[in-house]
């Protein structure tokens, strides 16, 4: 049966429909999901799509988190469904507190647009097991919010545990701490990560097809979970 | 009425990338003796009833601050002091 992946469109959400098409492209079923609908429709994955929800007004991501879908996914994110937060999704999970740290302004301040090589750390968490230890991958990134900062404890914390999920190379291009990229949760089944896997996923569009590998990840992660 | 003045600032351990332009540029308006530039945000809450102190705190801890980088403090304003006041 194909899994079915739900993508959330928020007032202000900008990659949605490319989220959804690199679900197609890896062969699930996109479910487009709506912000203000409590009801995840069944689904076997979310995806958090990156751009500006509610305009980027207050914090990145701080109003976001109280949409009645974001109640549902909370929920059901401690319960085990695999989500990844993609960019403004990232922050989304930062601020319900899925995820530990906040992402801050860049630090020189630029919106920063440009091909990013990535190293995988972890590969056990349901979006990254088809990578390599170490790989290293080719994907978009585009922000002017995406500095990682979380204090020294936590960030310890993050990486005697593993959960450093993927870590920027050849130039940080936004002040992350640690050069950070991507994060998971202690279970695994919830990633955040700042530059844009769906991007990254047919040749025609992208600089690589690097970025399919997290949304296979995610259908081999539940191919392989139990019912 | 009375309202709730909410000010929230980043950590002083969290680099303010946007104080640090700000700073760099008063230079050019002939500033030099400004050591640092620290920005934050003020928000004014007029609540229905009395002004609920408590509730503020809340709503600053829950919403209107990212207690990971940023900290705040509630107090209450009379309502000449406030921004929306009329002069």
């Amino acid at each position: 049966m194909t899994a079915r992946v739900g993508v959330v469109t928020f007032p202000g959400s900008l990659d949605d429909g490319d989220a959804a098409r690199a679900v197609r492209i890896a062969g699930a079923e996109p479910v487009r999901l709506w912000h203000g609908d409590p009801d995840l429709h069944g689904v076997d994955a979310v995806v958090l799509p990156g751009g500006f929800s509610y305009g980027d007004y207050l914090r990145c991501g701080a109003i976001a988190r109280f949409a009645p879908v974001m109640e549902t996914i909370v929920d059901a994110a401690r319960g085990g469904l695999p989500v990844l937060g993609i960019c403004n999704g990232f922050q989304i999970l930062c601020e319900a507190h899925l995820l530990p740290g906040a992402l801050t302004r860049n630090q020189h301040l630029h919106f920063r647009n440009r091909d990013q090589i990535l190293r995988i750390e972890a590969t056990g968490t349901a979006w990254t097991n088809t990578f390599q230890p170490g790989q290293e991958v080719l994907i978009p990134v585009k922000n002017g919010e995406g500095c990682y900062v979380a204090d020294a404890a936590t960030l310890d914390r993050l990486e005697a545990e593993g959960r450093v999920v993927a870590r920027y190379v050849g130039g940080n291009p936004n002040g992350s701490q640690r050069d950070i990229a991507a994060i998971t949760n202690e279970a695994g089944n919830v990633v955040g990560i700042m530059p844009h896997p769906e991007h990254a996923v047919e040749a025609l569009t992208g600089p690589s097809l690097d970025g399919l590998g997290f949304f296979t990840s995610v259908l081999k992660h539940l191919v392989g979970a139990p019912a | 009425m009375p309202r709730v003045v909410v000010d929230v600032m980043l950590k002083p351990e969290i680099l303010d990338p946007q104080g640090q332009a700000v700073a760099n540029a008063l230079p050019r308006l002939g500033v030099s003796d400004v050591a640092s530039v620290r920005i934050g945000r003020r928000i004014e809450i007029e609540f229905t009833g009395e002004p609920d102190l408590d509730r503020a705190r809340e709503i600053a801890d829950k919403l209107l601050a990212n207690p990971v980088i940023e900290d705040f403090t509630v107090r209450v304003v009379e309502a000449d002091e406030t921004a929306g006041a009329h002069s």
